[in-house]
């Protein structure tokens, strides 16, 4: 293919310029003056990442300055809602700095909403300060393109570099530009992993034209859990799949809705539901159902109990709250603010919550690590407050020299938000100025070879396409190449089918399980084969095949815990019961990047608070 | 939609397919003129809306489950520092709403790092991040535990 290639050399390369890209730009300059920072973007740093529409809260603030939370308070939160486990020093490290980034988002002009009476941050709940977060993530933006040498925008990121005289060290980066087509190749003394998540990897609801209308945002492609599998990076907790109650095909959010307005949940007779599911719950997960506040994932056991008794809908009661007209405004503006699709289909159905209490559903799964789960790479914690086993020399490494995460891109810290995962990325960024200035004598070796090898697969879609559709008349059926919404289809249904989604109400075992895997492994055989028509449709491509690679260590990962931790979030039928005799630990994986055979392992939950 | 773009209004200018963070809004070859090449890969998140220029581009909800005759209209504008919302119901009722998106004018209180004071070359070494411990607003300082109290193993 007669692209062109561009290269650049820089000391940090930040790969996806979302909240944690963002954060980890921008505190880079105040510690590495004369270093160069590179930002590359799948999209538009402006309005990229799961803030591109904004947020109505921001779910992760202390607030220690009128001592309203300490970080050990949010340690606490988070490991109670996962049934008992997080890396508790990644959750305290972020919390003890999260202020501060949100005290720098209010000066730098993100309205923040105050309490009339306190003069406090207006509070949503104890955890969420409720913001007019519209432009959120172009303020963000505007801070991280006045650190960063430069931003390049529209850069494709397909795979990280590895360092051919050093073993186990990333040298940089490699992917396209979705506009030009060029090949784009960074050598970076080290690379902060800002990406996205996985939407996309189960079914979802809806499957015709809303299937773009997931919870998660569909541009999250799992690209932060497949570029550190690629290279041989450990990854944690990624059987930790977290389903969200939301209002029905708009996946609006259900937050302000209970915290603030004081709405809440019955079954479609109008009677409360969750009561009724005490007594299964308390035989499936022992203590852990009396703890306050109840878990998310055991809520949800009891929706979706609910209804599959045959008592659906679940209905969130809106109409006293909504009477009055503060709490009518905020629930309104809530979803302005940050999921505009469900104002879409309030209006479009003619729902309006004052008069009408709107059904709930629960979604399809997602993987992701910065949000309520904690799914993500496996990194080294702090010097003054981890383990000396979760500790190897540099805050937010992974098992890859060099190679630094923040955001989904991080296991094991859970309820990190906006606020935390932007933390995140400044706890990367000083750490890889430290790990820089550490190994100031070694020079990035990226062979021509490695480069080559990798641009030959980087466009083979285009090949394949090129080649296989002088085969047929027109169309999109082809004996020969599949195309990425083909591809994509198949991946979810196998997820679904096998790994427990939506259509088998979160259940699996081991016989689905092992049988999803070979599925899987075909899969990718055919990917091999997938066909792109353009740049547009290369970037499809390479975004399924980070979402297969990720579904791939879910399964693992999923086969592995021979439990079920969360039901709710999904349901192992061989091992119905949570298992703290064998299953209070955290679950690593890693894949040889030679062989593509995964070995898992389990690591210990340390608790540094009471 | 998703969206879609009106003929008469689009002037081809291509705002919305630099912003798009789906990349789905492209400019149609014989039209000269934007269009959404992909609506099932929409989230309905209202960028490309918000930087038209021509107010050329709508929404029109998913079809699998969203009934024709309603509109959520937008309207951005940075210089007076707010957005404003009308949602038309398919029966004709009417809500707008207004909500601020900056307290401050564009971009001039984000700083630029580079003309801060050099950081001590030892501080890399603390835990403190740029800011801190000011920026945290508590009088102790940066908040820290005492490593001899960890348990391992079920705990609670």
């Amino acid at each position: 293919m007669g692209f062109n290639t561009v290269f650049e050399e820089c000391d940090i390369l930040v790969v996806g310029g979302g909240m944690g890209g963002t954060g980890a730009a921008y505190e880079a300059r105040y510690w590495g003056r004369d270093l160069k920072i590179v930002v590359a973007e799948k999209a538009n740093i402006d309005r990229s990442g799961a803030v591109a529409q904004g947020l109505y809260a921001i779910n992760c603030y202390m607030g220690m300055r009128w001592g309203e939370n300490q970080p050990e308070d949010h340690v606490r939160y988070a490991r109670n809602d996962l049934m008992g486990m997080v890396r508790e020093d990644l959750a305290y490290d972020m919390a003890r700095h999260v202020d501060s980034a949100v005290h720098q988002f209010e000066e730098w002009g993100l309205p923040i909403m105050r309490d009339p009476e306190t003069g406090r941050y207006q509070r949503e709940g104890k955890w969420q300060i409720m913001i007019h977060g519209e432009s959120y993530k172009p303020i963000v933006a505007e801070a991280a393109r006045k650190s960063a040498d430069k931003i390049d925008n529209r850069i494709m990121v397909t795979h990280l570099l590895m360092d051919e005289s050093r073993p186990n060290t990333v040298g940089g980066a490699i992917g396209f530009n979705v506009r030009t087509g060029a090949l784009h190749v960074y050598k970076a003394k080290t690379v902060i992993i800002g990406a996205g998540g996985a939407s996309h990897i189960f079914k979802p609801r809806s499957v015709g034209e809303g299937m773009g209308r997931t919870w998660y945002a569909p541009w999250s492609s799992a690209s932060a859990y497949a570029l550190p599998i690629q290279v041989g990076a450990k990854m944690t907790q990624m059987e930790n799949r977290i389903v969200l109650a939301r209002f029905k095909d708009g996946y609006g959010p259900v937050g302000a809705y209970f915290l603030h307005l004081k709405t809440y949940t019955q079954n479609a007779y109008g009677e409360e539901y969750e009561s009724k599911w005490y007594d299964e719950l308390k035989s499936m997960v022992g203590p852990y159902v009396d703890h306050h506040p109840t878990p998310t994932c055991l809520r949800n056991h009891a929706f979706v109990r609910e209804v599959a008794a045959g008592r659906g809908p679940i209905h969130m009661v809106t109409k006293e709250a909504f009477q009055d007209p503060h709490k009518e405004t905020v629930g309104w503006e809530n979803f302005l603010g940050m999921t505009v699709g469900q104002a879409v289909v309030w209006a479009s159905q003619d729902i309006d919550p004052k008069y009408v209490n709107p059904e709930l559903t629960t979604s399809e799964p997602y993987v992701m690590g910065s949000h309520a789960t904690c799914s993500g790479a496996w990194a080294s914690g702090p010097e003054d407050l981890s383990p000396d086993e979760y500790f190897w020399g540099y805050n937010r490494m992974m098992t890859v020299e060099g190679l630094f995460g923040a955001g989904d891109a991080l296991g094991g810290t859970a309820h990190a938000f906006s606020s935390g995962s932007f933390t995140e990325g400044r706890l990367a960024a000083k750490a890889a100025v430290k790990y820089i200035r550490d190994h100031a004598n070694d020079r990035v070796d990226v062979s021509d070879k490695q480069i080559e090898e990798l641009r030959e697969q980087i466009y083979k879609p285009l090949e394949n396409y090129e080649i296989g559709r002088n085969e047929i008349v027109a169309g999109t059926v082809s004996p020969s190449y599949i195309l990425p919404i083909h591809g994509l289809q198949r991946l979810e249904k196998i997820m679904d089918e096998y790994a427990g989604g939506i259509t088998v109400n979160y259940m699996t075992n081991e016989p689905l399980l092992k049988r999803g895997l070979e599925h899987l492994r075909i899969l990718q055989e055919d990917l091999e084969h997938i066909g792109a028509e353009d740049l547009h449709q290369l970037q499809r491509a390479w975004e399924l095949k980070h979402r297969a690679l990720a579904s791939e260590c879910v399964v693992h990962h999923t086969l592995f815990r021979q439990e079920t931790r969360w039901p709710g979030y999904y349901y192992r039928g061989d091992h119905p019961q949570l298992d703290d005799d064998n299953w209070h630990v955290l679950t690593v994986s890693r894949r040889d990047p030679e062989s593509g055979e995964w070995t898992m392992e389990k690591a210990p939950v340390y608790h540094i608070v009471d | 939609m998703p969206t879609f773009v009106y003929m008469t209004q689009c002037d081809g200018c291509g705002h919305c397919v630099d912003i798009c963070p789906s990349d789905i809004m492209h400019i149609d070859k014989t039209y000269r003129r934007a269009y959404n090449i992909e609506p099932n890969f929409c989230w309905e998140c209202y960028s490309c809306v918000k930087a038209c220029p021509m107010n050329a581009i709508d929404v029109r909800g998913y079809a699998d489950f969203a009934p024709l005759g309603h509109s959520v209209r937008v309207l951005r504008e940075e210089e007076k520092g707010t957005i404003s919302w009308r949602i038309k119901f398919r029966d004709g009722r009417i809500k707008d709403f207004v909500s601020p998106i900056t307290t401050q004018p564009w971009g001039e209180k984000i700083p630029k790092l580079a003309e801060y004071e050099v950081p001590d070359e030892k501080e890399l070494d603390s835990p403190l991040l740029c800011h801190e411990p000011d920026g945290l607003k508590v009088d102790g300082g940066l908040p820290t535990i005492d490593k001899s109290k960890f348990k391992q193993g079920v705990y609670y």
